[in-house]
């Protein structure tokens, strides 16, 4: 069939949507780059000196390093949860498994700011309002319903008789998780935790009510300096994250071409 | 104790460790809010009686759903052309456009809503273009009302609305398609009568996604409206944290959790959530 003008139109209109959803983010860069004290776009000069004080400031830096420390852990539990989580759901595979599991992809879709508002409530008699755990057990419930979900596509390509096998040849079950379902679905598991750390990395509705003064993050502190709207600093942060974005996706993209690629090694 | 145990299969060995911690860490919590809804201040309807009493509410909750239903329709419908142009697209183009669309997917809400910030300002790029080549002379109030919502609200949704609906048109038959040419049809026969129904399970999860996500957004609302355009979401996060009415939260909060909850269902009919969110990390 030839294409007609319709659709040629229409491949055309798509591009322009696609541009309009990456293209308004780089703004950030030119605006970084300004030399003025307040936001504005440079007007033939440039500086880098939001980028100095940056990565300089006391406060931003520890924004930074909160932010990575509760990320990574976060990822980490998510990861070991939703890993788990998923095998055994996979294992089970009755009309009750396929229930709690959409029990508990829950947290992934309910409205974060009614999550919010649960952690809230329960994190005052706790005590672990403005703590770490508190951030990173918020973050894990939200985050490992997206592992789960990426681990449970890697086993639905899993041929269940390779652990059938393992068992007769007498490998216990802790041999046989170790040895022969946890290396093939490990693609999952990798896409599980680098989307449960960019989860909590870039949180912001629960962080906002949980945190207030000692653990203060990233997102936290870029959401103060957008609401002020006056120190390009901000702007640097975001050139920073979409870097960090780019990066990330990247990896991912090696990561899931070698899922796609028979493995020569 | 043995009879048991082979009754219960060992795989919940393995769900047990996440599912406590939903339970008790999660679901505890959200039914506490619904209890709150109906005992603080004091126990009873109240809160909800004050849905018809108040003037506000209604209004806020109107405000919600009419820019909910908007960002749905405009995202869905953008979606769709660009989830179409994909499908239709060569291997090497597609692979291009399924880059853009998932960059744009995971740069973070608070950078774009920052450049929308830049961009759409009174004193922002897009007034200063405009006036630059002529067509304004005032500047166009952008910001602190709903259209800035919605250009925040649509740009971030867009690649919801594809997701589902990529994983819909992906796995259709297209020989239904050239047969229908074949037995006669015009193009435009076969897209509205034999595409466009085909597609019915991405679009209708396509549209509940969105609207479900648009329902609770906090973040973009909440700065492009500039405390003009007040949502549930931004209204509940003030009685918590200013007024500390919980009650009115909660009851918020529950007829949010109550929709959302409907609309799951209805969509699981059609396609299940993993599946809608499969789309976003491959």
């Amino acid at each position: 069939m030839k294409p007609s003008f319709l659709s040629l139109f229409n491949r055309a209109g798509a591009w322009v949507l696609l541009m309009f959803l990456v293209l308004p983010a780089l703004i950030a860069i030119p605006v970084s780059l300004t030399p003025k004290r307040f936001l504005s776009m440079p007007k033939g000069e440039f500086s880098l000196r939001h980028f100095e004080k940056l990565f300089t400031s006391e406060n931003w830096l520890s924004s930074f390093g909160q932010s990575a420390v509760i990320a990574s852990s976060t990822s980490f539990l998510a990861t070991a949860l939703g890993t788990l989580c998923a095998i055994g759901l996979w294992r089970i595979s009755s009309k009750y498994s396929e229930v709690v599991r959409a029990f508990l992809l829950l947290p992934l879709i309910i409205p974060q700011i009614i999550s919010a508002m649960a952690f809230y409530r329960l994190w005052i008699p706790m005590g672990l309002l403005d703590s770490y755990s508190g951030l990173i057990i918020a973050h894990t419930i939200l985050a490992a319903p997206m592992v789960l979900i990426t681990v449970s596509a890697s086993l639905a390509n899993f041929d269940p008789k390779l652990e059938q096998a393992s068992r007769n040849l007498g490998a216990s079950n802790w041999t046989t998780m170790r040895r022969v379902i946890l290396p093939s679905v490990r693609p999952g598991v990798m896409a599980g935790a680098l989307f449960a750390f960019i989860l909590s990395w870039d949180e912001i509705v629960v962080t906002l009510f949980i945190s207030k003064f000692k653990v203060y993050t990233l997102p936290r502190r870029m959401w103060n300096g957008i609401r002020e709207n006056t120190d390009p600093t901000v702007a640097a942060a975001a050139v920073v994250l979409i870097a960090i974005t780019i990066i990330a996706f990247v990896v991912s993209a090696l990561i899931s071409r070698r899922r796609t690629q028979p493995d020569h090694t | 104790m043995q009879k048991l145990r082979n009754h219960i299969s060992p795989g919940w060995w393995l769900v047990a460790p996440f599912l406590v911690l939903v339970v008790c860490l999660y679901l505890g919590p959200l039914m506490n809010i619904l209890w709150l809804s109906v005992s603080d201040p004091e126990p009873g309807l109240g809160n909800y009686a004050n849905l018809f009493e108040s003037e506000t509410l209604p209004r806020i909750i109107w405000t919600t759903v009419r820019i909910c239903i908007i960002t749905t329709l405009l995202s869905v419908s953008l979606g769709y052309c660009l989830a179409y142009a994909m499908v239709h697209a060569y291997r090497k183009e597609q692979n291009m456009m399924l880059t853009f669309l998932l960059v744009s997917f995971w740069i973070s809400i608070l950078v774009r809503t920052f450049s929308w910030l830049m961009l759409l300002g009174r004193k922002g790029l897009v007034n200063e273009w405009l006036d630059a080549i002529g067509i304004i002379s005032e500047p166009i109030a952008f910001m602190r009302n709903e259209l800035g919502v919605l250009i925040g609200m649509v740009h971030y949704m867009v690649p919801y609305a594809v997701l589902p609906l990529l994983v819909n048109m992906q796995t259709l038959d297209q020989r239904v398609m050239s047969a229908s040419r074949n037995l006669g049809a015009t193009g435009a026969q076969t897209f509205f009568r034999i595409y466009l129904p085909m597609t019915k399970p991405g679009i209708v999860a396509s549209v509940l996604l969105v609207f479900i996500l648009s329902l609770g957004f906090y973040v973009t609302p909440a700065v492009l409206g500039g405390g003009k355009v007040l949502m549930v979401a931004e209204y509940i996060s003030v009685q918590l944290l200013i007024t500390l009415k919980w009650g009115i939260a909660a009851m918020l909060a529950a007829l949010m959790l109550f929709g959302v909850l409907v609309m799951l269902w209805v969509m699981n009919r059609f396609m299940k959530l993993s599946t809608v969110f499969g789309g976003a990390t491959s």
